[in-house]
């Protein structure tokens, strides 16, 4: 199909390369620089797609971001994607669009039923049809709706693009390159500021693009390219074009989406598709525009129907003409530019102008090209299903309430223009109230709440000369007092065309007796009679009239139906707008992508991975891995066809027979030193600290001030004032800050000093009863008998030539020995414990048969150190001093932590011997009872015990002490199991804790 | 995202920071003879104004230093940030 629509010259794009494209399965061709709405008017295709509730035909309403209708699915290189605005994404070759929310096509569409049946689908249908009976919510209403109402559909595929994050700093950022942006970027520039110029079009210049002017004797557009290309050969400036600042949130941080790649035919692999930006601006100049807004007739929802300035972009940008027979419906003179541009273009439109015979420069102009004027003339009714064929137009009596005659006149489009609306969302989200002007019916900024100036249409100056001069001063004002520099800037002369005043006609009126449909919100579906039912209903709040009526939700966020709706609302209600107020807007106020917004981080990046020296042992060892917090930990070391429970059950059983050896370098270390240290660890810890002397461990437990364990670990004193701390692995972190916290905040007077060594020393912990053997063959030259290295001692020692550090601590409870090395030796040090401990049977464990040593032990962990209970409940009340004073101390005078039958740590075994009780089970006195059936504690930590060949598990039970010996049932509702279990002592292997000590 | 300035380091963006809570309690002195209510309201009790505030935060991926931050919790403007040795 040719392009019957474009004309010979003309435009903006490169006629020199074609594009080829599809439509619903049909080939077309465009040009390099269109947009796909662009391409689409060339080709006379009008009819893209169906309306959001009544399936009526829709088509292009707009050219940019105000376009509320020509939402596509969009494929191109083999990925699909929803929602995609036509009139923004641009034309590249094997792009494929379908039109959305269709069955089963555009042109017949079984949904459009809902249009004759559209007095059953008023505002608030969905609340008020869909209430009974509740259980058919889920299964037959929400199912039909979401069917019947969808727009496009997501993609099941992985995203292959690539989206990156990017955070920069400046001076100034400018959101908009129309004349306001240009002037105000070009003088701050000038003043030596660091300026970021965003633009979310292809092409800079805004309305420069499309307006009839001069600047300095340049037109519009040379005159935005001098300027242009002066900002960007400036160091201080970064000018980025497809740049959409969406979002404005505290502290002048700016979010902005760049279409990187979208645009670009061949991506070389690491381009990204579209980039974040997260901009922290010393100022914000928001030279954001504004939007025409539409006047509302009946049927104005029809195909054909435009607004006024996206006709003339259409045509000044694009050479694409959208009728060739149109009707330009205006209350003001910028409806005359686009008649005049249609004329020029070889086109006689017809203007009905609603206000009574005018001159002023552009309507003289019109008039002396015999553009035919009807004044005091508005559109009542569109004809036409899928296109406009014709129109009703009236004449308009005094009071503009009703019509004095009418007539019939063929016309193949309507191009509406009702003023313009400064687009003031950024402004808002930033904080600002804004104020209605009188002047130009609608809200403008007013006072800023963050560094923040509206310039321009933004801020409701529509005439080019004061635009320039406001946002050369404002560039220039706000740049010097960040830079001090003042470089005057003459401010060019302009030439443009002076408006009359415009009429505050928003809506026509209907005739007696009819009963078209008149659309406010497009994209919602939201018609004039919508909004009258919400406000008979009582709906009087314009948050509630939104909420009930959708009107100014979803990606449109009101952008062209916003001021229209509060009109209607004010009429309806008696009042003034001001007094209607405005909905919230919020970002973004485009929509971005989901992969945008997550960037980078997914996958593999989704969080840094934490490896040890000897992660690649444990990898060609057939590790297979267990994520601890951002730690990858070896769960178990495979051996042919063995599965977790054997594998572990072999680690474990190798310890309490041999030797085993556990990397241990993930625990947390921390480094304390000072004169104060051990008065440090005194308050921190529970148990007492002063007389540890020095080459001596201790076991320790920290509080929170209400008295729950926050964490246990031991602490090894180095020297006289230098103390070596590990935490668990997973409170690492936390056990940091909160010591940082009270050395800081609380105790400043304690000379102590703390630094993290997670990361500088790599541990192995060697532990059975052939530990001391091996220990023995690594380090020939110390004496590691029992009474040299006893149970919670230390000793420095020459590992091969390396420092090491030996600790005789257990967590296992065998007789067990930590080494620490530099982390850069890690991996030696690993590999020798492995090559010397061969002769003594040494097998590496994993974090499986580690919690199995330690769960059989007794030895409580994470799972009951749950932020829950307090040092009785797991048995450590033994550590507190009732001497000195710590953190949480007075807590634990608190009356429920002091209760006779206060809950407690105990052992499990399941009378069978067999059925392995899952974690998480409920210990219940009665399984058969009924439900609630009274729960008396649960079961923290499971194993296999290796030691006597059954299950084992470790549970908080109430009353815990005196339970022993009891049987009850641990019931787990979400395995369906139900075991008999037998309550006995923690310690189900070596209660008197002798290996430990051998 | 805030912008805060740490008294040590400058202006960061708050993702290096980590809220503390209420920068005006004070732990009672150990050993202190000190009842119920009282040792309760310093475990539990934390008011939720309005308007000014102060806070504690922590720079926790920076210089790992703890200071107070005057802030307005209803428009998140930060009138000051200071060291904790330092006098509100």
């Amino acid at each position: 199909m040719s392009q019957n629509f474009r004309l010979n010259t003309g435009g903006l794009i490169n006629r020199d390369k074609p594009i080829e494209f599809k439509f619903n399965g049909k080939k077309y061709i465009g040009y390099e620089g269109d947009t796909l709405a662009s391409a689409l008017l060339a080709n006379g295709i009008h009819l893209i797609g169906r309306s959001f509730k009544y399936h009526r035909p829709r088509g292009f309403f707009g050219a940019g971001v105000d376009e509320p209708n020509a939402k596509m699915q969009v494929e191109i290189n083999g990925s699909s994607e929803p929602n995609i605005n036509a009139t923004e994404i641009e034309l590249v070759n094997g792009l494929s669009a379908s039109s959305q929310n269709c069955w089963p096509s555009v042109n017949f569409d079984i949904g459009a039923i809902n249009n004759f049946l559209n007095r059953f689908f008023p505002a608030g249908f969905y609340y008020k049809t869909f209430m009974w009976p509740k259980s058919f919510w889920y299964r037959v209403y929400e199912p039909f709706i979401r069917k019947a109402a969808g727009l496009g559909i997501a993609s099941l595929e992985k995203d292959k693009e690539r989206y990156e994050h990017k955070y920069e700093y400046c001076d100034l950022l400018v959101t908009g390159s129309g004349p306001a942006g240009l002037a105000s970027a070009y003088a701050a520039a000038k003043n030596g500021a660091k300026v970021i110029l965003a633009e979310d079009k292809p092409r800079y210049g805004g309305t420069l693009l499309t307006d009839d002017v001069t600047i300095d004797n340049l037109s519009g557009k040379d005159w935005s390219e001098k300027i242009i290309s002066e900002l960007k050969e400036m160091p201080n400036v970064i000018v980025k074009n497809r740049s959409q600042v969406f979002g404005y949130y505290d502290h002048n941080m700016m979010v902005m989406f760049e279409r990187t790649g979208d645009h670009l035919e061949k991506k070389t692999k690491y381009t990204p598709r579209q980039r974040l930006w997260y901009i922290r601006a010393k100022e914000v100049l928001l030279s954001t525009g504004s939007i025409e807004r539409p006047i509302v007739f009946g049927n104005n929802d029809t195909p054909g129907v435009f607004l006024s300035a996206a006709a003339k972009e259409y045509m000044k940008v694009y050479g694409v003409l959208i009728g060739k027979k149109p009707i330009i419906f205006t209350n003001n003179d910028s409806g005359y530019e686009t008649a005049i541009e249609f004329k020029k273009n070889g086109i006689n439109p017809i203007v009905l102008d609603t206000r009574e015979d005018q001159n002023s420069e552009l309507i003289n102009e019109a008039k002396d090209l015999d553009i035919k004027i009807k004044f005091s003339y508005a559109v009542i009714v569109a004809h036409g299903y899928k296109k406009v064929k014709s129109a009703t137009i009236g004449k308009l009596n005094k009071e503009k309430i009703d019509f004095e005659n009418t007539e019939q006149i063929d016309c193949d489009s309507i191009c509406v223009s009702g003023f313009w609306t400064p687009t003031v969302h950024l402004a808002s989200q930033s904080g600002n109230k804004l104020k209605f002007n009188d002047s130009i019916d609608a809200f403008v900024p007013d006072k800023s709440k963050q560094n923040e100036h509206s310039i321009g249409a933004a801020n409701g100056t529509f005439t080019l000369q004061d635009t320039l001069k406001n946002s050369f001063n404002t560039g220039s004002e706000v740049s010097k007092s960040i830079t001090k520099k003042d470089e005057k800037i003459q401010i060019p002369n302009t030439n443009e065309r002076k408006y009359s005043v415009h009429d505050k006609f928003w809506c026509s009126p209907l005739p007696k007796g009819k009963n078209y449909k008149r659309f406010v919100d497009f994209q919602n579906d939201v018609a004039v009679s919508d909004i009258e039912i919400a406000l008979r209903e009582g709906y009087r709040s314009i948050e509630h009239v939104k909420r009930y009526t959708t009107l100014g939700m979803a990606t449109d966020q009101g952008r062209t139906s916003n001021l229209n709706g509060l009109q209607l609302v004010a009429n309806v209600e008696k009042k003034i707008v001001p007094q209607v107020g405005h909905t919230t807007f919020r970002p973004p106020f485009t929509p971005v992508t989901i992969g945008t917004i997550v960037g980078r981080e997914i996958g593999k990046e989704y969080m840094p991975t934490r490896k040890t020296p000897m992660h690649y042992w444990h990898e060609n060892n057939n590790a297979v891995w267990v994520d601890a917090g951002a730690w990858k930990r070896p769960r178990y070391y495979k051996k042919g066809n063995e599965n977790l429970f054997e594998a572990s059950k072999r680690e474990a059983k190798n310890v309490r027979d041999h030797v085993g050896v556990c990397d241990v370098t993930t625990l947390g270390k921390i480094d304390i030193k000072g004169p104060d240290s051990a008065e440090f660890l005194n308050r921190v810890y529970t148990n007492a600290w002063l007389k540890l002397p020095v080459g001596k461990a201790r076991y320790g437990v920290m509080l929170r001030e209400d008295g729950i364990v926050m964490d246990d670990g031991t602490t090894t004193r180095i020297s006289e004032n230098h103390y070596h701390m590990t935490t668990t692995t997973a409170q690492a972190a936390n056990v940091l800050s909160h010591l940082e916290y009270y050395l800081q905040i609380v105790w400043p007077e304690l000379n102590v000093n703390l630094v993290s060594t997670t990361e500088q020393w790599a541990g192995a912990a060697i532990a059975g009863p052939k530990s001391r053997d091996l220990l023995a063959k690594l380090f020939p030259k110390i004496d590691v008998t029992n009474e040299a290295l006893p149970f919670m001692g230390y000793v420095e020692g020459d590992f091969f030539g390396i420092k090491a550090r030996i600790f005789r601590i257990s967590f296992s409870g065998e007789l067990a020995y930590e080494i620490n090395v530099e982390s850069d030796f890690g991996l030696f040090m690993w590999e020798k414990i492995i090559e010397i401990g061969e002769e003594f049977k040494i097998q590496p464990y994993g974090t499986e048969a580690l919690s199995t040593l330690r769960i059989e032990m007794g030895h409580v962990a994470g799972p009951e150190l749950d932020g829950r209970t307090i040092p009785y409940d797991v048995s450590l009340e033994g550590l507190v001093s009732k001497k000195k004073d710590f953190i949480g101390k007075r807590s634990l005078t608190k009356e429920a932590f002091n209760k006779a039958d206060r809950q407690k740590i105990v052992g499990l075994v399941p009378l069978d011997r067999k059925s392995s009780i899952p974690e998480g089970s409920h210990l219940v006195e009665n399984k058969n009872a009924k439900l609630p059936n009274p729960k008396l504690g649960h079961v923290s930590s499971s194993c296999w015990s290796v030691e006597n060949n059954n299950p084992f598990s470790l549970a908080i039970l109430k009353d815990g002490k005196n339970m022993i010996g009891k049987k009850l049932f641990a019931v787990s509702p979400l395995k369906n199991t139900s075991i008999e279990v037998e309550v006995m002592s923690s310690h189900y292997v070596d209660h008197e804790g002798k290996r430990v000590r051998s | 995202m805030l912008n805060i300035k740490c008294p040590y380091c400058g202006d960061r963006s708050q993702k290096e920071f980590a809220y503390g809570g209420d920068g005006t309690i004070t732990r009672p002195k150990l050993n202190q003879e000190i009842s119920d209510e009282e040792w309760d309201n310093f475990v539990y009790l934390r008011k939720s104004p309005r308007g000014k505030h102060i806070e504690l935060w922590h720079h926790i991926a920076g210089c790992r230093q703890w200071f107070k931050v005057e802030r307005d919790t209803a428009t998140h403007e930060i009138f000051r940030t200071f060291k904790p040795e330092e006098e509100f």
